[in-house]
Protein backbone atom coordinates (compact mmCIF):
# COMPACT_ATOMS: atom_id res chain seq x y z
CA UNK A 1 0.00 0.00 0.00
CA UNK A 2 1.60 3.20 -1.47
CA UNK A 3 0.65 5.68 0.77
CA UNK A 4 0.66 9.38 -0.66
CA UNK A 5 0.10 13.04 0.10
CA UNK A 6 -3.34 13.89 -1.12
CA UNK A 7 -4.41 10.11 -0.36
CA UNK A 8 -3.12 10.80 3.52
CA UNK A 9 -4.75 14.19 3.69
CA UNK A 10 -8.21 12.74 2.57
CA UNK A 11 -7.88 9.83 5.02
CA UNK A 12 -7.18 12.09 8.09
CA UNK A 13 -10.17 14.31 6.59
CA UNK A 14 -12.66 11.27 6.50
CA UNK A 15 -11.41 10.01 10.21
CA UNK A 16 -11.49 13.85 11.67
CA UNK A 17 -15.45 14.04 10.15
CA UNK A 18 -16.57 10.76 11.90
CA UNK A 19 -14.69 11.45 15.31
CA UNK A 20 -15.97 14.84 14.72
CA UNK A 21 -19.74 14.06 14.42
CA UNK A 22 -19.48 10.89 16.62
CA UNK A 23 -17.81 12.50 19.71
CA UNK A 24 -19.71 15.72 19.36
CA UNK A 25 -23.06 13.77 19.72
CA UNK A 26 -22.53 12.35 22.87
CA UNK A 27 -22.87 15.69 24.72
CA UNK A 28 -25.84 17.14 23.00
CA UNK A 29 -27.54 13.67 23.80
CA UNK A 30 -27.01 13.91 27.23
CA UNK A 31 -27.80 17.15 27.95
CA UNK A 32 -31.09 17.14 25.60
CA UNK A 33 -32.05 14.27 28.12
CA UNK A 34 -31.35 15.95 30.52
CA UNK A 35 -33.43 18.69 29.92
CA UNK A 36 -36.25 16.16 28.83
CA UNK A 37 -36.02 14.41 31.75
CA UNK A 38 -36.57 18.02 34.25
CA UNK A 39 -39.35 18.82 31.76
CA UNK A 40 -41.22 15.49 32.72
CA UNK A 41 -41.09 15.93 36.44
CA UNK A 42 -42.69 19.10 36.08
CA UNK A 43 -45.31 18.26 33.70
CA UNK A 44 -45.85 15.67 36.42
CA UNK A 45 -46.32 18.21 39.25
CA UNK A 46 -47.92 20.90 37.63
CA UNK A 47 -49.51 19.38 34.55
CA UNK A 48 -51.82 22.56 33.82
CA UNK A 49 -48.40 24.11 32.39
CA UNK A 50 -47.91 21.43 30.07
CA UNK A 51 -48.04 23.66 27.41
CA UNK A 52 -45.96 26.34 28.54
CA UNK A 53 -42.96 23.15 30.13
CA UNK A 54 -43.09 22.03 26.38
CA UNK A 55 -42.33 25.14 24.63
CA UNK A 56 -39.35 25.92 27.29
CA UNK A 57 -38.21 22.34 27.05
CA UNK A 58 -38.50 22.53 22.98
CA UNK A 59 -36.00 25.77 23.14
CA UNK A 60 -33.73 24.86 25.84
CA UNK A 61 -33.16 21.53 23.64
CA UNK A 62 -33.18 23.41 20.49
CA UNK A 63 -29.89 25.42 22.21
CA UNK A 64 -27.93 22.66 23.84
CA UNK A 65 -28.79 21.17 19.56
CA UNK A 66 -26.58 23.68 18.49
CA UNK A 67 -22.97 21.78 19.76
CA UNK A 68 -24.21 18.72 17.85
CA UNK A 69 -25.16 20.96 14.77
CA UNK A 70 -21.87 22.42 14.65
CA UNK A 71 -19.98 18.87 14.92
CA UNK A 72 -22.15 18.23 11.98
CA UNK A 73 -21.36 21.20 9.84
CA UNK A 74 -17.56 20.06 10.60
CA UNK A 75 -18.23 17.07 9.81
CA UNK A 76 -19.53 17.88 6.29
CA UNK A 77 -17.36 20.48 5.64
CA UNK A 78 -14.10 18.07 6.66
CA UNK A 79 -15.90 15.67 3.51
CA UNK A 80 -16.75 17.83 0.94
CA UNK A 81 -14.89 21.10 1.31
CA UNK A 82 -11.66 20.39 2.82
CA UNK B 1 10.93 -9.76 11.24
CA UNK B 2 9.06 -12.02 8.92
CA UNK B 3 6.00 -13.30 10.72
CA UNK B 4 3.59 -15.79 8.84
CA UNK B 5 -0.44 -15.96 7.95
CA UNK B 6 -1.18 -17.81 10.90
CA UNK B 7 0.74 -16.64 13.80
CA UNK B 8 -1.25 -13.30 13.18
CA UNK B 9 -4.17 -14.60 13.06
CA UNK B 10 -3.98 -16.49 16.28
CA UNK B 11 -2.37 -13.02 17.57
CA UNK B 12 -5.12 -11.10 16.39
CA UNK B 13 -7.69 -13.88 18.10
CA UNK B 14 -5.65 -13.57 20.98
CA UNK B 15 -5.54 -10.09 21.46
CA UNK B 16 -9.53 -10.10 20.60
CA UNK B 17 -10.51 -12.66 23.31
CA UNK B 18 -8.58 -10.29 26.03
CA UNK B 19 -10.36 -7.19 24.74
CA UNK B 20 -13.38 -8.18 25.41
CA UNK B 21 -13.01 -9.89 28.23
CA UNK B 22 -11.24 -7.20 29.98
CA UNK B 23 -13.74 -4.43 28.12
CA UNK B 24 -16.63 -6.62 28.80
CA UNK B 25 -15.74 -7.13 32.81
CA UNK B 26 -16.41 -3.47 33.03
CA UNK B 27 -19.94 -3.03 33.30
CA UNK B 28 -20.98 -6.19 35.18
CA UNK B 29 -19.03 -5.55 37.89
CA UNK B 30 -20.19 -1.76 38.29
CA UNK B 31 -23.28 -3.02 38.32
CA UNK B 32 -23.60 -5.53 40.05
CA UNK B 33 -21.72 -3.83 42.90
CA UNK B 34 -24.78 -0.88 43.03
CA UNK B 35 -26.70 -3.81 43.40
CA UNK B 36 -24.96 -5.05 46.05
CA UNK B 37 -24.85 -1.52 48.25
CA UNK B 38 -28.20 -0.76 47.47
CA UNK B 39 -29.20 -4.00 48.95
CA UNK B 40 -27.59 -3.58 52.06
CA UNK B 41 -28.98 -0.41 52.34
CA UNK B 42 -32.02 -2.01 51.78
CA UNK B 43 -31.90 -4.41 54.06
CA UNK B 44 -30.70 -2.01 57.18
CA UNK B 45 -34.02 -0.22 56.74
CA UNK B 46 -36.07 -3.05 56.93
CA UNK B 47 -34.29 -6.58 58.43
CA UNK B 48 -37.19 -8.35 58.80
CA UNK B 49 -37.34 -8.46 54.82
CA UNK B 50 -33.63 -9.61 54.92
CA UNK B 51 -34.53 -12.90 52.61
CA UNK B 52 -36.35 -11.38 50.40
CA UNK B 53 -34.42 -8.43 49.62
CA UNK B 54 -30.89 -10.79 49.02
CA UNK B 55 -33.20 -13.53 46.72
CA UNK B 56 -34.11 -10.41 44.48
CA UNK B 57 -30.26 -9.20 44.54
CA UNK B 58 -28.67 -12.70 43.33
CA UNK B 59 -31.51 -12.62 40.59
CA UNK B 60 -31.32 -9.49 39.74
CA UNK B 61 -27.41 -9.90 39.70
CA UNK B 62 -27.54 -12.93 37.41
CA UNK B 63 -29.61 -11.03 34.75
CA UNK B 64 -26.68 -8.17 34.53
CA UNK B 65 -24.00 -10.39 34.63
CA UNK B 66 -25.27 -11.97 31.33
CA UNK B 67 -23.56 -8.90 29.30
CA UNK B 68 -20.41 -10.50 30.72
CA UNK B 69 -20.94 -14.04 30.40
CA UNK B 70 -21.47 -13.48 26.67
CA UNK B 71 -18.06 -11.78 26.36
CA UNK B 72 -16.65 -14.97 28.12
CA UNK B 73 -18.25 -16.81 25.41
CA UNK B 74 -16.80 -14.94 22.57
CA UNK B 75 -13.40 -14.69 24.21
CA UNK B 76 -12.66 -18.51 24.79
CA UNK B 77 -14.32 -18.80 21.26
CA UNK B 78 -11.51 -16.48 20.16
CA UNK B 79 -9.01 -18.41 22.52
CA UNK B 80 -9.20 -21.88 20.60
CA UNK B 81 -10.46 -20.60 17.29
CA UNK B 82 -10.07 -22.59 14.26
CA UNK B 83 -7.55 -20.53 11.71
CA UNK B 84 -6.87 -23.33 9.54
CA UNK B 85 -6.64 -22.04 5.76
CA UNK B 86 -7.61 -18.77 6.82
CA UNK B 87 -6.73 -15.59 5.52
CA UNK B 88 -5.54 -12.34 6.86
CA UNK B 89 -8.76 -11.07 6.69
CA UNK B 90 -9.71 -13.50 9.38
CA UNK B 91 -7.46 -11.78 11.71
CA UNK B 92 -9.02 -8.34 11.21
CA UNK B 93 -12.76 -10.05 12.12
CA UNK B 94 -10.99 -11.99 15.26
CA UNK B 95 -9.73 -8.74 16.61
CA UNK B 96 -13.07 -6.90 15.67
CA UNK B 97 -15.54 -9.43 17.55
CA UNK B 98 -13.77 -9.06 20.68
CA UNK B 99 -14.00 -5.20 20.33
CA UNK B 100 -17.36 -5.09 19.76
CA UNK B 101 -18.12 -7.65 22.31
CA UNK B 102 -15.89 -5.91 24.85
CA UNK B 103 -17.88 -2.21 23.93
CA UNK B 104 -20.77 -4.03 23.68
CA UNK B 105 -21.00 -5.98 27.68
CA UNK B 106 -20.46 -2.57 29.46
CA UNK B 107 -23.70 -0.70 29.35
CA UNK B 108 -25.96 -3.47 29.81
CA UNK B 109 -24.04 -4.65 32.54
CA UNK B 110 -24.35 -1.02 34.23
CA UNK B 111 -27.43 -0.92 33.02
CA UNK B 112 -28.61 -4.50 34.52
CA UNK B 113 -27.14 -3.59 37.78
CA UNK B 114 -29.40 0.29 38.16
CA UNK B 115 -32.62 -1.51 37.57
CA UNK B 116 -31.76 -4.99 40.54
CA UNK B 117 -30.42 -2.58 42.96
CA UNK B 118 -33.45 -0.50 43.10
CA UNK B 119 -36.02 -3.17 42.83
CA UNK B 120 -34.01 -3.95 46.28
CA UNK B 121 -34.79 -0.60 48.04
CA UNK B 122 -38.66 -0.89 46.61
CA UNK B 123 -38.78 -4.43 48.52
CA UNK B 124 -37.36 -2.81 51.67
CA UNK B 125 -39.68 -0.06 51.00
CA UNK B 126 -43.39 -1.66 50.08
CA UNK B 127 -42.92 -5.58 51.00
CA UNK B 128 -46.48 -6.25 49.48
CA UNK B 129 -45.33 -5.49 45.80
CA UNK B 130 -41.84 -7.98 45.90
CA UNK B 131 -43.77 -9.97 43.33
CA UNK B 132 -44.76 -7.03 41.03
CA UNK B 133 -40.85 -5.07 41.70
CA UNK B 134 -39.02 -9.02 40.81
CA UNK B 135 -41.60 -9.17 37.23
CA UNK B 136 -40.92 -5.48 36.14
CA UNK B 137 -37.24 -5.44 36.94
CA UNK B 138 -36.63 -9.14 36.25
CA UNK B 139 -38.25 -7.63 32.36
CA UNK B 140 -36.70 -4.32 32.47
CA UNK B 141 -33.10 -5.59 32.40
CA UNK B 142 -33.96 -8.14 30.54
CA UNK B 143 -34.52 -5.39 27.90
CA UNK B 144 -31.53 -3.65 28.89
CA UNK B 145 -29.53 -7.00 27.26
CA UNK B 146 -30.56 -6.69 24.43
CA UNK B 147 -28.29 -4.25 23.10
CA UNK B 148 -25.05 -6.87 24.43
CA UNK B 149 -26.80 -9.32 22.33
CA UNK B 150 -26.68 -7.23 18.86
CA UNK B 151 -23.00 -6.82 20.30
CA UNK B 152 -22.60 -10.83 20.59
CA UNK B 153 -24.47 -11.11 17.10
CA UNK B 154 -22.43 -9.34 15.21
CA UNK B 155 -19.20 -10.57 16.91
CA UNK B 156 -20.59 -13.87 15.90
CA UNK B 157 -21.49 -13.07 12.87
CA UNK B 158 -17.75 -11.51 11.91
CA UNK B 159 -15.93 -15.05 13.53
CA UNK B 160 -17.76 -17.21 11.26
CA UNK B 161 -18.26 -15.31 7.88
CA UNK B 162 -17.13 -16.03 4.51
CA UNK B 163 -15.08 -14.09 2.73
CA UNK B 164 -15.48 -15.13 -0.77
CA UNK B 165 -12.44 -13.31 -3.01
CA UNK B 166 -13.29 -10.07 -0.98
CA UNK B 167 -10.00 -7.46 -1.34
CA UNK B 168 -8.06 -7.26 2.08
CA UNK B 169 -7.59 -3.39 1.82
CA UNK B 170 -10.93 -1.61 2.15
CA UNK B 171 -12.50 -4.82 3.63
CA UNK B 172 -10.34 -5.13 6.81
CA UNK B 173 -11.57 -1.68 7.57
CA UNK B 174 -14.96 -2.40 7.25
CA UNK B 175 -15.07 -4.90 9.62
CA UNK B 176 -13.06 -2.77 12.23
CA UNK B 177 -15.60 -0.46 11.78
CA UNK B 178 -18.35 -3.24 12.21
CA UNK B 179 -17.62 -3.81 15.27
CA UNK B 180 -16.96 -0.16 16.82
CA UNK B 181 -20.18 0.90 15.31
CA UNK B 182 -22.39 -1.94 17.45
CA UNK B 183 -20.32 -2.37 20.42
CA UNK B 184 -19.78 1.23 21.59
CA UNK B 185 -23.62 2.11 20.49
CA UNK B 186 -24.83 -0.31 23.16
CA UNK B 187 -22.91 0.82 25.44
CA UNK B 188 -25.60 4.15 25.56
CA UNK B 189 -28.44 2.21 25.23
CA UNK B 190 -27.82 -0.27 28.00
CA UNK B 191 -27.07 2.28 30.28
CA UNK B 192 -30.11 4.23 29.30
CA UNK B 193 -32.53 1.61 29.39
CA UNK B 194 -31.09 0.47 32.56
CA UNK B 195 -32.07 4.21 34.36
CA UNK B 196 -35.83 3.72 33.01
CA UNK B 197 -35.63 0.15 34.17
CA UNK B 198 -34.65 1.55 37.46
CA UNK B 199 -37.39 4.40 37.95
CA UNK B 200 -39.94 1.94 37.10
CA UNK B 201 -38.68 -0.35 40.10
CA UNK B 202 -39.12 2.73 42.19
CA UNK B 203 -42.19 3.88 40.66
CA UNK B 204 -44.35 0.59 41.20
CA UNK B 205 -42.67 0.24 45.33
CA UNK B 206 -44.15 3.87 45.52
CA UNK B 207 -47.41 3.58 43.99
CA UNK B 208 -48.25 -0.10 43.88
CA UNK B 209 -51.59 0.60 42.14
CA UNK B 210 -50.02 2.02 38.57
CA UNK B 211 -47.92 -1.25 38.22
CA UNK B 212 -48.89 -2.44 35.06
CA UNK B 213 -49.20 1.61 33.78
CA UNK B 214 -45.73 1.99 35.03
CA UNK B 215 -44.29 -1.21 33.38
CA UNK B 216 -46.19 -0.41 29.72
CA UNK B 217 -44.39 3.03 29.98
CA UNK B 218 -40.84 1.67 30.53
CA UNK B 219 -41.69 -0.69 27.81
CA UNK B 220 -42.22 2.15 25.51
CA UNK B 221 -39.44 4.14 26.94
CA UNK B 222 -37.00 1.75 26.50
CA UNK B 223 -38.13 0.41 23.11
CA UNK B 224 -37.37 4.15 22.32
CA UNK B 225 -34.07 4.39 24.15
CA UNK B 226 -33.16 0.97 21.94
CA UNK B 227 -33.11 3.09 18.76
CA UNK B 228 -29.30 4.07 19.04
CA UNK B 229 -28.38 0.49 19.26
CA UNK B 230 -30.49 -0.12 16.56
CA UNK B 231 -28.65 2.52 14.80
CA UNK B 232 -25.44 0.45 15.28
CA UNK B 233 -26.20 -2.53 14.29
CA UNK B 234 -27.63 -1.18 11.07
CA UNK B 235 -24.12 0.28 10.32
CA UNK B 236 -22.26 -2.44 11.32
CA UNK B 237 -24.48 -4.94 9.06
CA UNK B 238 -24.41 -2.61 5.34
CA UNK B 239 -20.30 -2.30 6.79
CA UNK B 240 -20.01 -6.38 6.69
CA UNK B 241 -22.34 -7.69 3.83
CA UNK B 242 -21.08 -4.44 1.53
CA UNK B 243 -18.87 -4.77 -1.24
CA UNK B 244 -15.80 -3.08 -1.95
CA UNK B 245 -13.80 -2.22 -5.26
CA UNK B 246 -10.19 -3.46 -4.15
CA UNK B 247 -7.68 -0.12 -3.75
CA UNK B 248 -4.15 0.73 -2.71
CA UNK B 249 -5.44 3.73 -1.08
CA UNK B 250 -5.96 4.43 2.31
CA UNK B 251 -8.41 7.08 2.58
CA UNK B 252 -11.32 4.26 1.32
CA UNK B 253 -10.36 2.25 4.45
CA UNK B 254 -10.29 4.85 6.80
CA UNK B 255 -14.11 6.14 5.56
CA UNK B 256 -14.73 2.55 6.70
CA UNK B 257 -13.42 2.80 9.99
CA UNK B 258 -14.78 6.53 10.36
CA UNK B 259 -18.05 5.33 9.61
CA UNK B 260 -17.95 2.84 12.75
CA UNK B 261 -16.39 5.44 14.82
CA UNK B 262 -19.03 8.16 14.04
CA UNK B 263 -21.88 5.81 14.49
CA UNK B 264 -20.74 4.35 17.67
CA UNK B 265 -19.70 7.35 19.57
CA UNK B 266 -22.60 9.21 18.45
CA UNK B 267 -25.05 6.87 19.61
CA UNK B 268 -23.46 6.79 23.07
CA UNK B 269 -25.01 10.10 24.11
CA UNK B 270 -28.20 10.04 22.92
CA UNK B 271 -28.69 6.26 24.27
CA UNK B 272 -27.74 7.77 27.88
CA UNK B 273 -29.76 11.02 27.32
CA UNK B 274 -33.03 9.24 26.11
CA UNK B 275 -32.70 7.01 29.11
CA UNK B 276 -32.40 9.65 31.48
CA UNK B 277 -35.90 11.55 29.79
CA UNK B 278 -37.85 7.61 29.73
CA UNK B 279 -36.52 7.23 33.67
CA UNK B 280 -38.19 10.57 34.74
CA UNK B 281 -41.17 10.22 32.63
CA UNK B 282 -41.84 6.81 34.24
CA UNK B 283 -41.13 8.02 37.17
CA UNK B 284 -43.57 10.52 37.61
CA UNK B 285 -46.21 8.42 35.48
CA UNK B 286 -45.86 6.35 38.97
CA UNK B 287 -46.61 9.63 41.21
CA UNK B 288 -49.59 11.21 38.98
CA UNK B 289 -51.06 8.54 36.51
CA UNK B 290 -53.82 10.20 35.50
CA UNK B 291 -52.33 11.96 33.37
CA UNK B 292 -50.35 9.40 31.93
CA UNK B 293 -51.43 10.36 28.57
CA UNK B 294 -49.80 13.96 29.00
CA UNK B 295 -47.13 12.05 30.53
CA UNK B 296 -46.12 10.02 28.09
CA UNK B 297 -46.38 12.09 24.76
CA UNK B 298 -44.02 14.88 26.58
CA UNK B 299 -41.23 12.11 27.55
CA UNK B 300 -41.71 10.93 23.72
CA UNK B 301 -40.92 14.34 22.10
CA UNK B 302 -37.72 14.71 24.40
CA UNK B 303 -37.05 11.18 23.33
CA UNK B 304 -37.12 11.91 20.10
CA UNK B 305 -35.43 14.96 20.23
CA UNK B 306 -32.63 13.82 22.34
CA UNK B 307 -32.08 10.73 19.14
CA UNK B 308 -31.45 13.55 16.63
CA UNK B 309 -27.25 13.79 16.98
CA UNK B 310 -27.51 9.73 16.74
CA UNK B 311 -29.43 10.43 13.38
CA UNK B 312 -27.02 13.03 12.58
CA UNK B 313 -24.01 10.80 13.46
CA UNK B 314 -25.51 7.95 11.26
CA UNK B 315 -26.05 10.51 8.17
CA UNK B 316 -21.98 11.29 8.15
CA UNK B 317 -22.03 7.46 8.69
CA UNK B 318 -23.73 6.79 5.45
CA UNK B 319 -21.81 9.40 3.30
CA UNK B 320 -18.66 7.99 4.53
CA UNK B 321 -19.96 4.52 3.02
CA UNK B 322 -21.42 5.24 0.40
CA UNK B 323 -20.90 8.51 -0.71
CA UNK B 324 -16.62 8.70 -0.39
Amino acid sequence: MAIEGADLIKAAAFLGAGLAMGLGAIGPGIGEGMIGAKTCEAVGRNPKEAGLLTRTMLVGQAVSESTGIYALVVALLLLFVV
Amino acid sequence: MEYDVQQLIRLAAFIGGGVSMGLGAIGAAIGEGYTASEANMAISRNPKQAGNIFKTMLVGQAVAESASIFALVIAILLLFADISGAGLLKAVCFLSAGICMGFGAIGPGIGGGLAAGEACTGMARQPKASNRLTSSMLLGSAVCQTSAIYAMAVSLIMMFIGFGNAPLNPTWAAFLGAGLSTGLAAIGSGIGEGLTAKACCEGIARQPTSASNVTASMLVGQAVAETPAIFGLLISMILIFGSYAETTLLSPSIALISAGLATGFGCIGPGIGSGIVSGEGVRWIARNFEHTGLLTRTMLVAQAISQSTAIYAMVISLILIFVM
